[in-house]
């Protein structure tokens, strides 16, 4: 009878789901612990939890939830790569007949755990924070098209990564690889919660992505400042604008595969099953379908850093302006015809290979020629080597070698050698570090002043700099060689002795990595101590060229106390060379959205229901469920979204900014 | 960086750069005619970023500065049509050589310069990926072995390829590039080895607990040498009849390898249509009875088999708990991780 | 470069933000879209699953044409009803408004009766979800647009309520306007249903 009631009450969890018995999870389990109740003891202490609240949870400011993707985003970084160190590790000893220190169940959620975390919880929402904050700056708009949904996309990502990070300490994760491949992940082959803990997690996180993709493209479409025609939009909001339509175009389909992996496993149908007429292979199909574009959600924005960054410190404007927006149109194109090159191996007959292998190809030629515009960008440019450039030429050569083994993976019969090997691994990871990581930083390192009004410390950041550089290739070239010599990927250990030097070459890489990572941590806490002698009154430090750079750091809650008129490409330095000059009175009460904690509430039921689901706690399910409805349908009864920032506050805040300028 | 090390590779042992197969040759020599390829315009690139970086630094007083040279129609001309050009030959490359490797397409010559014979017919070998170690069944020659695949030097196989359970891939790296095993579908491979001696293949597809140790021997003997082992083999007793197959394809890993004298016949397409087990419709039973060339009515059959069900239809007390699986197994599991255990063969 | 500055600030702006209203129309269609993919890869897989029918029943021993042909007319009708509803909207008649949108809500009710009531029958002969691939795209793929329409009948209900409340606002009026391009769509959705799953596949 308690047996029964039990199972009612808490479905399939019980004592035996939590790993007791495993020390790193205990040891990791008690850091968090204690890190989580030094912090809340801290915010408590202080009494922030009113102001945490008020300012930062319920905000719908376009900027505040930037910086809140952004921290999001580096704590799941410490998360996933936590995971790499540990795989990095066990392939380093796990030689001739040493199982190393992880069991196949362990090491299988490691590297599943790993790739989900970073593209999904990492690469996601560090590119979308800096979209989020920059990009309507950029376009001279006071606030995104929908702040509320901004507001409620940001707390379904968190929903989303916290049912990730439970899954550590209560049950597990999914076994099945980052995109949860059946029939690994069938109900048959993983009857645990694994595979449900995924799903879910990226359900939630997934509608967080699609509603902003919606939001930004819409606000880039709809909330220019007057004169900003698309061909006068700065090269970072037009990569905004391609990757945020890859988005909304692509993850629908990913929503709806998940689903249909959700009905197998929870209603028992029969989509993705092997027998009564499932089809495996159409799984693969529609997640590679998602997967391929995907790639370029992330890497297009990062395109747009670089242009706006080499611009910047060349002291030039973008070379090729008009040919770098019509590569990017035609990859956002072309990166919906390429999925296949994901699975040559299958047997789809030669004739669609090679079709598929030469358009992944073709997407080489505007990559290409973007390469070449930011080499002719540097070209007669008075190049200062602050930061965020030193990331555009680690990138740059770093880079062109990943597309390079790139195009040579294209090609089907390489391919069939080298799919599924580390040779791969090491083209993403040259690809996605190379490219989205390197570009991540460098926007934040240019960024940064922008958002809090003190540049970060260079020297730390020089180290950090050095470290991800130096540690990618460390890590990566001796994985390259292994792959080349038909050592394939998600291996646990190995019988050949003379591979393990290259993984204790690679090992001392990742360290070197974790370097350049700490050196980041202690960069910003540098930076805070050193906040005066770092800051800067202007709002310009970089002698920017883009409108960002035009209202203070970091910018009124307003942005801009009268909205800018754009007459020509790189508005702010068109405004600085023809002398503009900044109104000095007239200011005029503005028109902002209203706070609401209707996200964060529906965020929290969400988890809710996820959690729920992944244990089968009917009851919790169906009353976080309805909880939604009612939030959704009550916050649709709120007409009260909006209010007027007086003039008399507004002229305040700009006479102090401009008494700072010293204008 | 790692690719300027290729020719140093090519000297070491190793699968990928130094096959002992004529596909995978030919495969290998892709990769370097493509790399070659890419290189004529990555290397000048590559020279042209730090050049630039370098000689238009801010510290550079004798660099010309431009601020307005943003724009050139005929620079931009040969920006696009440098990688275009590139990519043309490749494509090309790609075209011909992909038609030309196709593994399902039977093979053109045994080694370079060495014409196939065409009254030659190839060797067939069916390859069963198990959860977690791989069947080969010789079935002109009714033999069968688990995680042992023996091929005569210089002869055409084409090997039907197919999984009982997981997504697999087929991958001997000296042999030839992998195809994929996927249950209830037959994919093929042509492929030939010209060098005798020991290889390794495996599984290049993840696929659960085992798959790190889902492993095989690859041996390359001659005419004379594979006579001896199929005559070994045969004299080996053990057979493979269904239900023997039906305990071998339970999970287990590291399976020492088997041979089997003789196979029950037929027994691969029975794995493709998956109706090995006794009772089970075959698939194109089932599709020839869907088309409508079997009685048919809303009586249809019940499906057959074991299948979970799905979580939302179970009653509160059919609910397992479900434990962390992270644990150590339980000694006496089936399937033991000790390698070569006499245990692995006992799945029971 | 011009010797006179230009202006490069909006000084006088009166409201001159194209504020949120004018963006909801392009953010409720891009959404759209977007839901208009999920029914997509919906449709890609029923067409791959669509004759898997794994000795189960196939299409023509399960479906009644003349039933889905009611559940047909239902929808249809209440997009003209809607349609109806949305004229009266704009010329601002709240009575009318409500009388629209109440009978629009009487046939999508009907439509969700009647397809309840075949998903009934059908699992009551053992077509459930789980016999086949076929029927688990069928269930799928419908039920996702039956789920729609339900969620469109809880909005229709909640208008209800909020124009009885404030009367045909600005805010409510858009509200309507996004509902009726929902309601559209899904009527769209459904000719694909009805064509590509029931006729074809009797057909077939």
């Amino acid at each position: 009878m308690t047996d029964h009631l039990l199972k009612i009450l808490f479905g399939r969890l019980s004592l035996e789901s939590f790993p007791v018995h495993e020390p790193i999870l205990l040891g990791t389990f008690a850091v968090v612990v204690l890190l989580g109740l030094g912090i809340v003891g801290a915010v408590t202490k202080y009494r922030l939890w009113g102001w945490l609240w008020r300012e930062w949870f319920t905000s719908v400011d376009h900027k505040k939830i930037g910086i809140m993707y952004m921290i999001l985003g580096i704590i799941m970084l410490l998360r996933g790569f936590a995971d790499a160190v540990m795989m990095r590790l066990q392939q380093a000893i796990a030689f001739g007949g040493s199982e190393g220190y992880l069991n196949a169940h362990h090491y299988d959620q490691i590297f599943t755990a790993h790739g989900t975390i970073m593209i999904f919880f990492v690469a996601i929402p560090l590119v979308v924070g800096l979209i989020n904050y920059i990009m309507p700056l950029q376009i001279g708009a006071r606030d995104v098209a929908f702040p509320y949904l901004n507001n409620l996309s940001f707390w379904l990502t968190v929903a989303g990564a916290l049912l990730v990070m439970v899954s550590l300490f209560v049950g597990e994760f999914s076994r099945a690889g980052w995109l949860n491949y059946v029939p690994v992940a069938n109900l048959q082959n993983s009857p645990d919660t694994g595979p449900d803990y995924y799903l879910w997690a990226l359900q939630i996180a997934g509608v967080g992505t699609t509603l902003s993709a919606i939001n930004m493209v819409t606000t880039i479409i709809k909330m220019r400042a007057p004169g900003m025609t698309m061909m006068k939009m700065p090269v970072f909001c037009w990569t905004a604008l391609c990757s945020n339509v890859l988005a909304v175009a692509i993850f629908p389909i990913l929503t709806a595969a998940f689903a249909l992996l959700m009905l197998d496993r929870y209603v028992g149908t029969n989509f993705f099953t092997n027998d009564l007429g499932g089809n495996p292979m159409m799984y693969w199909n529609l997640v590679w379908i998602w997967g391929h574009p995907e790639v370029y959600v992330l890497v297009l924005p990062v395109f747009g850093i670089f242009s706006e960054i080499t611009s910047t410190f060349s002291g030039k404007r973008l070379f090729g302006y008009s040919s770098m927006v019509y590569a990017t149109v035609v990859i956002t194109i072309l990166s919906f015809l390429v999925w296949l090159h994901h699975f040559f191996t299958m047997g789809s007959g030669a004739s669609v290979n090679s079709f598929f292998g030469i358009a992944t190809m073709v997407i080489s030629i505007p990559t290409g020629a973007k390469i070449f515009n930011w080499l002719f960008t540097m070209y007669r440019g008075q190049i200062r080597f602050e930061l965020p450039m030193m990331w555009v030429v680690a990138f740059l050569l770093t880079f062109t070698v990943g597309g390079m083994t790139g195009v040579l993976l294209a090609v089907p019969p390489a391919d069939f050698v080298l799919h599924n090997s580390l040779f791969l691994v090491a083209h993403f990871h040259n690809v996605i570090i190379g490219g989205v990581v390197f570009g991540l930083f460098a926007g934040m390192t240019y960024w940064f002043p922008k958002a809090f009004g003190f540049r970060l410390d260079p020297f730390w950041g020089k180290v950090s700099f050095w470290g991800w550089v130096v540690g990618y290739w460390v890590a990566w070239t001796p994985i390259y060689i292994v792959g080349l010599m038909g050592t394939t990927r998600r291996v646990r250990h190995f019988d050949d002795p003379s591979l393990q030097p290259f993984f204790i070459v690679a090992m001392i890489g990742v360290l070197i990595i974790a370097i350049g990572i700490a050196a980041f941590l202690i960069q910003i806490a540098v930076s805070i101590r050193n906040r005066e002698a770092l800051r800067d009154t202007t709002g310009d430090p970089w002698h920017g060229r883009t409108l960002e750079w035009a209202t203070s750091s970091p910018p009124p809650a307003y942005n801009f106390a009268f909205t800018p008129v754009i007459h020509d490409l790189d508005a702010w330095y068109d405004m600085k060379a023809r002398g503009h000059e900044h109104p000095a009175g007239g200011w005029r009460p503005i028109h902002m959205p209203r706070n609401t904690g209707a996200g964060v509430i529906l965020s929290g039921l969400a988890l809710a229901l996820g959690f729920a689901m992944v244990w089968y706690i009917w009851w919790l399910a169906a009353v976080s469920f309805a909880g939604m409805i009612v939030v959704i349908i009550g916050h649709s009864f709120n007409y009260d979204r909006d209010y007027h920032i007086p003039s008399e506050e507004v002229a305040a805040t700009e006479r102090a900014r401009l008494a700072a300028v010293g204008a | 960086m790692a690719l300027l090390l290729l020719p140093l590779l090519a000297g070491c042992q190793h699968a990928v750069l130094n096959p002992a197969g004529d596909v995978a040759l030919q495969q290998r020599n892709l990769i370097y005619a493509s790399t070659a390829l890419m290189l004529l315009i990555i290397v000048p690139v590559m020279m042209l970023i730090v050049l630039f970086a370098w000689r238009y630094r801010k510290g550079n007083r004798q660099a010309t500065y431009d601020p307005h040279f943003d724009h050139s129609t005929s620079l931009e001309l040969v920006i696009w049509s440098a990688p275009l050009l590139i990519i043309i030959a490749l494509g090309a490359l790609t075209w011909s050589s992909t038609h030309l490797l196709d593994p399902f397409r039977p093979l053109g010559r045994v080694a370079a310069g060495k014409p196939l014979d065409p009254k030659d017919k190839p060797m067939r070998v069916q390859v069963v990926a198990l959860d977690w170690k791989w069947l080969f069944i010789y079935p002109d020659l009714g033999i069968a072995t688990v995680n042992e695949l023996v091929l005569p030097v210089d002869r055409q196989v084409r090997f039907d390829i197919t999984s009982t359970n997981m997504m697999n891939s087929f991958y001997a790296p000296t042999l030839a590039g992998m195809v994929y095993a996927m249950p209830g579908m037959r994919s093929t491979l042509h492929a030939v080895l010209n060098k005798p001696g020991e290889y390794q293949g495996m599984s290049a597809n993840y696929s659960g607990a085992g798959f790190s140790d889902m492993k095989f021997r690859l041996r390359g003997v001659n005419a004379a040498g594979f006579d001896r082992w199929v005559g070994q083999a045969r004299a080996s007793g053990r057979t493979l009849p269904t239900e023997t197959f039906l305990r071998l394809e339970r999970p287990s890993e590291k399976v020492p390898p088997m041979r089997f004298a003789a196979v029950q016949p037929g027994l691969f397409d029975k794995v493709v249509e998956r109706c090995v087990r006794p009772g089970t419709p075959c698939m194109s039973d089932t599709m020839m009875h869907d088309r409508g060339m079997m009685p048919k009515g809303r009586d249809a059959p019940p499906p057959t088999g074991e299948r979970p069900e799905g979580a939302l239809f179970k009653d509160s007390d059919q609910i397992a708990p479900a434990p962390n699986v992270t644990k150590p197994r339980r000694p006496g599991a089936p399937g033991s991780t000790d390698p070569d255990s006499a245990r692995n063969r006992d799945m029971s | 470069m011009s010797s006179q500055a230009p202006s490069f600030y909006l000084i006088d702006e009166e409201e001159h933000h194209h504020g949120p209203g004018a963006s909801t129309a392009l953010g409720f269609w891009i959404y759209l879209m977007s839901d208009a993919l999920i029914f997509a890869t919906l449709f890609a897989t029923y067409g791959v699953l669509s004759t898997s029918y794994a000795g189960g029943p196939a299409p023509h021993q399960i479906f009644e044409l003349p039933l889905v042909a009611i559940n047909t007319g239902m929808l249809l009708l209440s997009s003209i009803t809607f349609g109806m509803a949305a004229i009266e909207t704009e010329a601002g008649r709240l009575r009318a408004t409500q009388g629209w949108l109440a009978v629009t809500a009487l046939f999508g009710a009907a439509f969700v009766g009647i397809e309840l009531y075949e998903f009934a029958t059908l699992i009551a002969e053992g077509a459930t979800p789980q016999r086949s691939a076929f029927l688990s795209g069928f269930f799928a793929l419908v039920g996702t647009h039956g789920l729609h329409v339900l969620c469109g009948l809880v909005w229709i209900g909640v208008t209800l309520v909020q124009i009885g409340q404030r009367g045909l606002t600005l805010d409510n009026r858009r509200r309507i306007m996004c509902l009726g391009m929902f309601w559209h769509l899904l009527d769209v959705v459904w000719i694909g249903v009805f064509t590509f799953v029931y006729l074809l596949g009797v057909l077939r």
